[in-house]
């Protein structure tokens, strides 16, 4: 059975139905996919996971127990970690307290300080940092100490949302070197990405959504090999066009 | 010779001076509590509590009820009153404000403000609409410091609310729970993310903002005696937190201590009268010259 089970999810915000029946799942130790466009629903996914926000219908099984409606410091207790978009740092708050606040749910105080300088070998900037506010650091810095913050309660599963997102590609590169090293240690990832190539390189398996809608799912090997992903995900232009009515350019799903 | 008549009316004048300082700083002491509690619950919560004078109000009804009433002794009934507050905001916060969460902010302003007249109304009908007198072990003693006869009472809440100030700023700065307080009202969305228990902070925070409250009334109450109506003296709490900048916990007690020093200063030197719209005045000044208060932070924006 799979770490995370997420079966037929729906969520609104007011009138605006932003999840139309969700099914995904990730197996444990492995790195899940959700790609899409701007507005199709994927932020809703990870935020119905960690409880921000609270689904309408459909049920989210991790590790054997139902945590759908569930208030976030009870999921966050269960195993489950957010990255959020944008950061979400508290940025008049000092890097290592942002830190220390990431280790809230855990008790185990020698452990969470070996954890602190496992985070820094990770991203030794931070450790020169880490005395700074978390306001005066850049934005990729922001992004790594939103990864340490995030692995600092020691989860099971993370939730990445857009951690590549404004940030220069050899940054890209190593957020995303980090995230295959996590998956090395064992760690459970589900991934939200614009950067569908780079997404797709180092994930096992990914869903695509389009409004509020999974569309396609398949391993990650064979999404990048598919026609129609290549030409509206990995920017291959002509990849779909390749049939009988190239001026017609339509999803083909 | 001209020295000789000159330096006693001079040190009568500074004496002067210095003891209308030191009443205007108790007197700003009782208001800078009061805006702190109004601070905390404002920046944690995002709701502005029109009705903390009235718990002011409440807590020094509390203090006379453990210590006239029960006969406890005075430090016991004291701890126990602001306890009871503690716990009483916790309630308040449970029963009325918890269930508005993600109501308007007018909605919200409404029900602070029916709360602080269901608060006196209820108060008018538990202890009486008299006023009452509620002695501390300081009251009517004075005490003699370089040669300033200062009221015991004045120097008791000085004292007092220096060390809860300090004690507060331990808190926020060096306890795990403390920082949390603090992040959660930067970020309440990251605190969610964190796995912080938004909903225990708050409650906390009502229950730190009601006890300050509640210790405010129990000083103010030897001062200016016990009665329903005191709460509307948590309306110079206001002034005091947009003074400092509204928002900001080290505003709120220097602003409390400007108003409460300009208000006593303004008795003896301006004529009759002003000394109740000081805190007016120095707030449109402030104001007029430092729009983000004296501690808030300049946000540039075009309008
Ligand atoms: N707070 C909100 N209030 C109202 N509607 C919202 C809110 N957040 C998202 N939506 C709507 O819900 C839908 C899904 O949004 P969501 O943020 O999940 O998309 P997304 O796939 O993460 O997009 P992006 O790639 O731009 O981050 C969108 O139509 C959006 O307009
Ligand atoms: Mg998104």
């Amino acid at each position: 059975m799979a770490l995370l089970d997420i079966a037929n999810l729906e969520a609104s915000y007011g009138p605006v139905q932003a999840l139309r029946g969700v099914s995904l799942s990730v197996a444990e130790g492995s790195i899940v996919a959700l790609l899409g466009a701007n507005g199709a629903g994927k932020t809703t996914v990870l935020k119905s996971i960690s409880g921000v926000v609270v689904p309408e219908r459909g049920s989210i099984v991790f590790a054997g127990a139902a945590i759908s409606g569930l208030y976030p410091d009870r999921i966050v207790t269960a195993g489950i970690s957010h990255v959020p978009e944008g950061r979400e740092t508290f940025t008049a708050r000092t890097v290592q307290e942002n830190l220390t606040l990431g280790s809230w749910p855990r008790q185990d105080r020698g452990a969470i300080a070996a954890d602190l300088d496992r985070v820094f070998e990770l991203f030794p900037i931070l450790r020169d940092r880490r005395t700074q506010r978390a306001g005066q650091l850049s934005g990729g810095q922001q992004q790594m100490l939103a990864i340490s913050r995030a692995l600092m309660a020691r989860p099971k599963l993370m939730l990445l949302d857009e951690p590549s997102l404004g940030l220069a590609p050899l940054l890209v590169r190593e957020i995303f070197a980090v995230i295959a090293n996590l998956r090395q240690d064992g760690m459970t990832i589900l991934l939200v990405e614009q950067n569908a190539n780079m997404a797709l390189e180092v994930a096992d398996y990914g869903y695509i959504m389009e409004t509020g809608r999974i569309v396609m799912e398949d391993r990650a090997d064979v999404l990048r090999g598919n026609p129609t992903v290549q030409e509206f995900y990995l920017g291959i232009a002509g990849a779909a066009e390749a049939g009988p009515r190239r001026y017609k350019r339509r999803k083909q799903w | 010779m001209i020295r000789a008549i000159w330096r006693p009316a001079c040190s009568i004048v500074l004496i002067e001076f210095l003891q209308q300082l030191v009443s205007g700083a108790a007197a700003g002491c009782v208001y800078a509590m009061v805006a702190l509690g109004f601070v905390l619950i404002f920046k944690a919560t995002g709701i502005v509590n029109f009705a903390q004078g009235e718990l002011m109000m409440v807590g020094a009804f509390f203090g006379l009820t453990c210590v006239d009433i029960f006969h406890l002794p005075y430090w016991i009934g004291a701890i126990l009153a602001v306890a009871a507050m503690a716990v009483f905001g916790m309630l308040l916060n449970r029963v009325l404000l918890r269930p508005l969460a993600g109501q308007s902010t007018l909605a919200i302003i409404m029900v602070t403000l029916g709360m602080s007249i269901l608060l006196r109304a209820s108060a008018s009908v538990i202890w009486g609409p008299e006023t009452v007198a509620f002695d501390s072990p300081f009251s009517r003693k004075s005490v003699t410091l370089a040669g300033l006869v200062l009221s015991q009472e004045h120097v008791a809440i000085i004292v007092a609310t220096s060390l809860l100030v300090a004690g507060l700023f331990g808190f926020f700065r060096f306890t795990r729970i403390g920082i949390a307080m603090q992040a959660t009202s930067e970020n309440q969305l990251a605190a969610y993310y964190m796995g912080i228990p938004v909903r225990s902070i708050h409650a906390l925070t009502w229950g730190i903002g009601a006890a300050t409250a509640g210790i405010a009334g129990i000083m103010l109450a030897p001062v200016a005696f016990v009665h329903v109506n005191m709460g509307y003296l948590g309306l110079k709490a206001f002034p005091a937190a947009v003074l400092g900048g509204f928002g900001s916990i080290p505003g709120a007690i220097v602003g409390g201590l400007i108003i409460g020093i300009a208000e006593s200063l303004a008795v003896l030197y301006l004529p009759e009268g002003f000394n109740n719209v000081a805190a007016y005045i120095l707030l449109l000044l402030v104001l007029t010259l430092r729009p983000e208060g004296l501690f808030g932070v300049h946000t540039a924006r075009r309008v």
